[in-house]
């Protein structure tokens, strides 16, 4: 088991044929994903060879789950057509939709998910602006590495990619059952929430470490999710408590407006729901150590 | 990306949202010959991204054209909660103002869509109508697809409660203003005040419109609003090499990849200065994934041509990025740097980990550069660049 993506996941690329789409379609394959094609209504009939393998081009997300039963697609394409590509694939109703393209304008974030409430939510958005996900031993959906750690009993969700990394290789004698990179933008698709229930759900995580950031309310709804539905134990780290007001930290969400999304309120609730936050990644490392040993 | 008052004034005289007359003037010589064209009067008003100017002085009067120049020169220059006024604007008088009303579209984080806010309490600071008389404030979900049509508006109108008299107009104001929210990409729009004048009509007499940058893809215009005037020259410098900085006020330069790391080495460098004379992060800089040595080179320039940087701490963690680049591109950076003729005195505590991290710990050593000191663990490397930063102090 894991969360969202599993070795039976049957992934396809939109924007494969583009250069990050094919550099991370060869990672991922790499990495022992079923990548069964790519999408790309210019070049569908096409074969790309990637190192042997073959994957076919498709004209249409429809087309690609008619011919291949895809239920994942992973999203490259640039931030102008990112939209269209979004609606194409819930539309289709496709599962999951993991979105990496970043820069994607909020109206556009905002369209998109409108357009997947209106279908009936059919399909599970990840993302945009994030690296995706990773069920270590068994599929890559993204652009995490996956030789940082292997398969274990710690789920992870974060809001920015470099540090799911860095908590991944913290932690990597230890291992994780999935890792979730949800990303920084000020509309997502899935929230930590989404990750807390389904880890909460999920048998094979024993631990949950979630990764927050400055910016919204994300953070104190996940505490208030967790002090109602989570029994597992749940290790926090927040980032941004040196960030001034009203200037955005690289992340388009990530920016503390007035009083509101400052880290220090993010991890006094957090605390308040009884979950450990560290004051660096090391520290929040060895509070999940010191868990896990009892 | 937030405007001033004139340029969310042009905006919403663009998408039809009525407006007074006004030009924006930068030397109060302009002043006369606008206030002669608006009648032989106008308002002097100071063009600064902060609440509260007309209580600072920063809104006069002028009754001839003279005056107008006499209040633009008094204006210009002034500083308001430590904003320095460089523009004004000559504006027509709002005619005799009977009530003051409140209208908005903003971004719901929360909800994952876009707000309406209307208040017929307006001409107020509305957080304070939002904290003291709730009821007041109408809060009406827009869905991003279906937007603002004359019935949504009416939805609105209903739900702040607007006098009968008004309602159509109101609801008019809120289809345009739905326009320029859209249109113009924007996170925020709002009219304070929507004013009632003794006519009848109903104009909006000052507005905030706040830009999604990431919308600059669709709109070149966007780079004529950035306030160049006002940024930080390091910052205006770091934007003109494509990178990824925000000034801050304390020791340490700080150099990552990924915003989120590069977020949480702040902190940490924070939390090593409370045991070194309590010296802080100088800047945050994220230089993305690839961190070619191009990019490395532009970004210690920034960084050691900030005055008030006494360390340099350089944190990666190789992901995509693969450290032994990274390292390369440090030692070329320095190598570059020094063909320019800049002579590198502050020290650089570097930590690398994750892909070929081995490899660019190899690289780094061999290189041998005095002032480049590895530490192998990112909260160790934290607390050597404030050992260094107060050292130098």
């Amino acid at each position: 088991m894991a969360i969202f993506l599993t070795k039976e996941s049957k992934v396809i690329v939109q924007g494969m044929t583009g250069s990050e789409g094919q550099k991370h379609t060869k990672r991922m394959l790499a990495s022992g994903t079923n990548i069964v094609g790519g999408v790309n209504p210019r070049k569908a009939g096409q074969v790309v060879d990637f190192d042997g393998t073959e994957i076919p081009v498709f004209g249409s997300v429809a087309d690609a789950i008619e011919k291949t039963g895809a239920d994942v697609t992973v999203i490259f394409v640039p931030e102008k057509f990112t939209k269209d590509a979004v609606v194409e694939a819930i539309d289709a109703e496709i599962p999951l939709a993991v979105v990496i393209t970043e820069g994607i304008a909020v109206h556009d974030t905002a369209g998109f998910w409108a357009h997947a409430q209106a279908k009936g939510n059919k399909t599970r958005i990840i993302g945009p602006n994030c690296p995706g996900l990773i069920t270590p031993g068994q599929s890559n959906a993204g652009i995490i590495p996956a030789d940082i750690t292997k398969p274990g009993r710690i789920g992870l969700v974060s809001k920015s990619g470099t540090l799911t990394y860095q908590m991944m290789y913290e932690l990597r004698d230890i291992g994780f059952s999935s890792c979730v990179g949800i990303g920084g933008d000020p509309i997502i698709g899935t929230t930590h929430i989404d990750a807390l229930a389904a880890f909460q759900d999920d048998p094979d995580t024993d631990l949950i470490v979630m990764i927050g950031e400055i910016g919204g309310d994300a953070e104190e709804r996940a505490a208030d999710f967790i002090k109602a539905n989570v029994t597992k134990p749940v290790v926090g780290y927040v980032a941004g408590f040196t960030a001034p007001e009203g200037k955005t930290m690289g992340h388009a969400g990530a920016i503390v407006s007035g009083s509101s999304g400052t880290a220090q309120a993010k991890k006094e609730a957090l605390e308040a729901a009884g979950v450990k936050v560290g004051k660096t990644p090391t520290e929040t490392a060895k509070l999940a150590r010191e868990i896990l040993a009892g | 990306m937030d405007l001033f008052e004139y340029q969310a004034r042009d905006l919403f005289a663009k998408h039809g949202v009525p407006v007074l007359a006004g030009e924006v003037i930068d030397t109060p010589e302009g002043a006369r010959e606008i206030t002669e064209r608006l009648g032989g009067k106008s308002v002097v008003k100071a063009q600064v991204k902060v609440g509260g100017r007309g209580k600072a002085g920063g809104v006069k009067l002028a009754a001839t054209p003279d005056e107008a120049v006499a209040r633009a020169t008094d204006i210009l220059g002034m500083d308001i909660k430590g904003h320095t006024v460089h523009k004004v604007m000559i504006a027509e008088t709002a005619p005799e103002i009977v009530e003051e009303y409140y209208v908005s579209y903003l971004l719901d984080r929360t909800n994952r869509t876009f707000l309406a806010m209307a208040s017929v309490a307006g001409g107020m600071d509305i957080e304070e109508v939002a904290a003291t008389t709730p009821e007041k404030l109408a809060k009406i979900p827009v869905d991003s697809n279906t937007g603002v049509s004359k019935e949504k508006a009416q939805e609105i109108v209903a739900a702040a409660q607007f006098p009968a008299e008004v309602a159509d107009q109101v609801a008019d104001v809120l289809v345009t203003l739905w326009d320029v929210f859209v249109k113009e990409d924007a996170l925020l729009v709002e009219v304070n005040p929507l004013a009632k004048v003794a006519s009848g009509d109903v104009l909006a007499l000052d507005g905030k419109v706040s830009l999604d940058a990431n919308a600059e893809f669709r709109h070149p215009e966007f780079e004529e609003f950035e306030d160049k005037a006002a940024a930080n020259p390091l910052e205006a410098a770091a934007k003109a090499k494509g990178l990824n900085y925000v000034k801050l006020d304390g020791e340490v330069g700080i150099i990552g990849n990924g915003a989120g790391l590069v977020m949480s080495t702040l902190d940490v460098v924070a939390y090593a200065g409370e045991a070194h004379q309590g010296v802080k992060p100088a800047n945050f800089l994220d230089i993305g994934g690839g961190a070619s040595a191009e990019v490395m080179a532009n970004g210690l320039e920034i960084i050691l041509g900030d005055p008030d940087v006494r360390s340099v701490f350089v944190n990666v963690f190789g992901g995509i990025t693969a450290c032994d680049a990274v390292a390369n591109g440090i030692v070329q950076a320095l190598e570059l740097l020094a063909s320019k003729g800049e002579e590198v005195t502050k020290p650089l505590v570097v930590r690398l980990d994750g892909n070929n991290a081995e490899l660019g710990r190899k690289i780094l050593n061999d290189a041998n550069h005095p002032l480049v000191q590895q530490v192998d663990t990112m909260d160790g490397a934290a607390d050597k660049a404030a050992e260094l930063a107060a050292a130098a102090k």
